[in-house]
């Protein structure tokens, strides 16, 4: 079997590792909950949510543990099966993308295909690094689906076949402003969830009509929406600077490859809108009524913004930057 | 004021009232109404002013940019390709002149777009002063005292030691400035305080000695390099727009041009740009090579693009450079940049009278991958009353024909080279001095030459070949050698160290403003029954996660540390949630 046939096979082997993965973390999340209904089903929701927490200027800074009612913390089983299949699919992506790169003879991140698979894989990762320095595991289904999702649209939709590339893109550039760029979306997508979560969460505790049915009793289990909205900042910084370097990165390689630094190609144009997007983010989070909620919003369609980046602007628009490789 | 109306959320109140001082009645003036003024224009003024500096209104305008950003990745741009633009305008007559009425087909040089970017950065403007004024105050504060209390911050550790309370508060105070004495991590206040009685939840304490310190101003300096960096650079791309110029030119293997305006093809230039400033250099392209893959899954894409030039400088002295996509070719602070090429056929084109009519290479445009090449020859009328004629036709550099006659081309390197011509003739319109597009052949007046059964005349010609044009219109030979072009695009903007310098500027005050840690740490410490007791406290700007290990390594600074009493100055359990790096005891490992 050829090499590159072999990496194929490798994704889908961890598409599928992840699938179980996302199961069993949707176990865990449901059981958890489970055992919380009683001590959830007493108490009025809006009135009494976050009653009892911590102090907010007490930073949840370790696991987030029993909630703070519970007891001590049950053996999660799932849960560490979950984790262990996250690690197991995490390996095989990466064996894969290695593999990607020795059959092409370059680094592999050079069309849509490849970018789906190392953003996936950055997305696997940042949770993972998460998870060692707090518990993130509410994050697992929601991570693991997207990266399902992307893995087996990118393996039926945007696969080529690994080659070389168009001088254009014969460039350390190629590495650096597009390596950065996908681990900014993988960054962002974990951040995503992060936002995602928080609008639901604060949606419930305030007593939303269609979030506050049994079926979302498993949105209790997640952080609070002021720790949700800390843990997401924080990857959102990274992302943002990221994001800065790959358009600047972006800038300066046009400036060599198509002789101007700035053109308003429909992909810069998205970046700009991105870049401009999670700037507004960041101003809406320290703006007095906009904090909150509203700046979660931002993380949504700043992330809408990404996704639509990497497939419309590709697929629809008739850019310089066509290099998906499909026809 | 923006800085008034500005309090992040989450940031600790004790932060705000520290270091921003007089501004920090941020309550004064409730955001949400603002109040109207009744003092005249004066005041109307102020009142628009401080509206425009505000982070709302600032906000409004990020999104707004970023909206008015979009249309112009949807609909076509005359910048980009004029062409489009037109046939969009044919497409749709009515929504197409309305929005050409409103800019949307130059969007980012429209004026509600320019307005959008240049009211921002009035905005910015207006922000970025007060705060570096303000900040430039803070700097020179002194970090808050220490407060009576450690028991409402969110990271404390206690312990014992031996040592004095001045060793302690000597030992943490170096600990805490860091081994840099220019640029100390932690600015450090030391003090003492004396001894005091009960009071309300307050135990009796003795004569204690603190240590107040703060790290951080470097964040709020890097969010103003960030804002200010911004500004530098959209001075930077603007001053660039005017300087600049571009010139594109095509020229054939053998072949050369001048930099010179009239040297190029297509030219542009800004408003501030001296035709004289042009360095007159000279450049000849020796050859043109280029690489296409061969296997089967590439099969036909580029893999690489070379031409060999020879630079003429205007002091005479020559250098042989090559060009590259990717390497543009730097001279005298201009790049020539290998933008496109393709095939210039040599096409000598006679008369009925035997009269050379035309005779030239001819640039032959690639269409696809395989290079199937499209261009036209205009040959004029030169011996008295005959037509002007018009071929239109393809070049196809490796040339395959099929079973019914059609030929496609099937690889880009010329191994077997064919042109294809149709022959039109009446007024091209080459007396009318009216500019004409090379490229293109307007063949509605024209007569197309047909065959006998009404079929377009297809004239076949391989290198070297002559053929007879139809009508008796004369003949049209292909040159044995077919000469490579490249199309070169030079252009010069002085502007360009500028930006790049100011984008990397922007790049590290953000880094810097969005991660370095803002933190205030205390530590007291007292002598009771011939034993030191330590405590520290520390509190951040918002959600830190770092600070509870500051507060462990400020301990962890205390000479000959015990393990001491769990945190006696707080009190409550608390502190359960905080988790592993919390534990308020030590390990005494040093020394
Ligand atoms: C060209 C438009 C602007 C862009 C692209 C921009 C971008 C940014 C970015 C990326 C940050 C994040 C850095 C950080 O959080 O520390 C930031 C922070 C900030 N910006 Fe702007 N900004 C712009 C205009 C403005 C204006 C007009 C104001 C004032 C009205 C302003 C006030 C602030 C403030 C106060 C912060 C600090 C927020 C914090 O403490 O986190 N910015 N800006």
């Amino acid at each position: 079997m050829e090499i590159a046939e072999l990496s194929d096979l490798l994704v889908w082997a961890a598409a599928t590792a992840l699938t179980v993965a996302m199961i069993a973390f949707a176990v865990d999340l449901g059981r958890r909950t489970d055992e919380r209904v009683g001590a959830r089903a007493t108490a009025d929701v809006p009135a009494t949510v976050g009653a009892g927490s911590d102090d907010p200027r007490v930073p949840a800074s370790g696991t987030d543990g029993p909630g703070p009612h519970g007891g001590p913390e049950p053996r999660r089983r799932a849960a560490g099966i979950a984790m262990s299949t996250t690690w197991l699919g995490t390996a095989m992506l990466l064996l894969a993308i290695v593999m990607r790169g020795v059959a092409a003879g370059r680094t592999p991140w050079a069309n849509m295909y490849e970018f789906t698979m190392v953003g996936s894989f950055i997305a696997l990762v940042v949770f993972l690094l998460l998870n060692l320095r707090r518990d993130a595991r509410f994050l697992g289904a929601f991570v693991t689906g997207l990266v399902i999702l992307f893995l087996v649209v990118g393996l039926n939709s945007f696969h080529v076949a690994a080659t070389g590339v168009q001088p254009a893109l014969q460039n350390y550039w190629l590495v650096l402003h597009v390596g950065v760029a996908i681990g900014a979306t993988g960054i962002f997508t974990v951040s995503f969830v992060m936002s995602a979560l928080q609008l639901l969460r604060d949606s419930r505790d305030a007593g939303s009509p269609f979030l506050t049915r049994p079926g979302f009793r498993w949105l209790d289990r997640t952080p609070e929406p002021t720790t949700l909205e800390s843990m997401s900042f924080r990857l959102n910084a990274i992302g943002f600077v990221a994001w800065t370097f790959t358009v600047i990165g972006g800038a300066i390689w046009a400036e060599d490859a198509w002789g101007r630094y700035w053109g308003w190609d429909p992909k810069e144009v998205w970046s700009f809108v991105i870049w401009v997007v999670y700037a507004a983010y960041l101003h809406a989070r320290t703006t007095r009524g906009w904090s909150g909620r509203r700046a979660a919003w931002f993380v949504v369609v700043g992330y809408a913004c990404v996704l639509f980046n990497f497939t419309g602007v590709n697929l629809i628009f008739n850019g310089k930057h066509s290099y998906s490789g499909i026809s | 004021m923006s800085e008034r109306t500005y309090r992040p959320e989450g940031i600790a109140d004790e932060f705000t009232q520290g270091t921003r001082g007089g501004e920090s009645e941020a309550g004064a003036a409730p955001s949400g109404t603002p109040r109207a003024p009744r003092i005249g224009w004066r005041g109307m003024l102020r009142w628009v002013w401080r509206q425009l500096t505000s982070m709302r209104v600032a906000l409004m305008l990020l999104m707004l940019l970023a909206v008015a950003a979009v249309p112009g990745s949807i609909l076509p741009q005359r910048s980009q390709d004029p062409a489009a633009v037109v046939e969009y305008l044919g497409e749709h007559p009515t929504t197409g002149e309305w929005l050409d009425r409103f800019g949307f087909f130059e969007v980012y040089s429209s004026p509600w777009f320019s307005a959008i970017y240049l009211l921002l950065f009035v905005s910015l403007v207006g922000c970025i002063v007060p705060r570096t004024v303000a900040h430039a105050r803070a700097v020179r504060h002194r970090p808050p005292r220490t407060p009576a209390r450690f028991a409402r911050f969110p990271a404390r550790a206690a312990g014992t030691t031996s040592a004095t309370p001045q060793e302690v508060t000597d030992a943490v105070a170096a600990h805490l400035r860091g081994r840099r004495r220019w640029l100390p991590t932690f600015r450090v206040d030391t003090g003492t305080e004396e001894a005091r009685e009960a009071r309300g939840k307050l135990p009796a304490r003795p004569a204690a000695a603190t240590v107040a310190a703060e790290r951080g101003y470097l964040r709020e300096t890097g969010n103003l390099l960030f804002h200010l960096a911004l500004l530098g650079l959209v001075v930077a791309v603007g001053v660039g727009q005017m300087l600049h110029y571009r010139g594109q030119a095509i020229i054939t293997e053998g072949r050369g041009f001048a930099n010179a305006v009239v040297d190029y093809d297509t030219f542009e230039s800004g408003a501030w740009f001296q035709p004289e400033s042009l360095v007159p250099f000279s450049m000849t392209l020796d050859s043109f090579t280029s690489e296409f893959a061969t296997d089967t899954v590439a099969f036909a894409q580029s893999r690489d693009f070379t031409a060999a030039v020879t630079v003429t400088e205007p002091d005479g002295s020559t250098s042989a450079e090559t060009i590259k996509v990717n390497h543009p070719l730097v001279i005298d602070g201009s790049k020539v940049y290998l933008q496109g090429n393709g095939y210039a056929p040599d096409i000598t084109v006679r008369d009925a009278e035997g009269e050379v009519a035309f005779s030239g290479r001819v640039p032959f445009l690639p269409e696809d991958q395989v290079y199937t090449s499209r261009g036209v020859v205009k040959v004029p009328d030169v011996s008295p009353g005959l037509d002007q004629v018009g071929l239109i036709g393809y070049f196809l550099p490796t040339a395959v024909i099929e079973a019914d006659g059609s030929a496609r081309s099937v690889f880009p390197l010329p191994e077997d080279p064919l042109l294809i011509l149709e022959v039109y003739r009446g007024d091209l319109g080459l007396d009318d001095g009216v500019p004409q597009n090379v490229y293109r052949l307007d063949t509605a007046n024209l007569t197309p030459s047909v065959d006998d059964d009404g079929e377009r005349v297809q004239l076949l010609l391989e290198p070297g070949d002559t053929v007879e044009l139809p009508d008796g219109l004369g003949t049209v030979s292909l040159g044995e050698d077919v000469p490579r072009f490249v199309a070169l695009d030079l252009r010069h903007d002085p502007s360009l160290g500028w930006v790049l310098a100011f984008a990397l500027t922007a790049l590290v005050g953000l880094t810097g403003s969005l991660f370095l840690p803002r933190r205030r740490v205390w530590v007291r410490s007292w002598t009771h029954d011939g034993v030191t007791h330590v405590e520290v406290a520390g509190l951040a700007r918002g959600d830190d996660l770092g600070l509870q290990p500051e507060v462990d390594r400020t301990l962890a600074a205390v000479p000959d540390l015990t393990a001491g009493p769990a945190d006696p100055g707080s009190g409550s359990g608390s502190d359960s949630g905080a988790g592993s790096g919390a534990a308020p005891t030590h390990d005494p490992e040093r020394g």
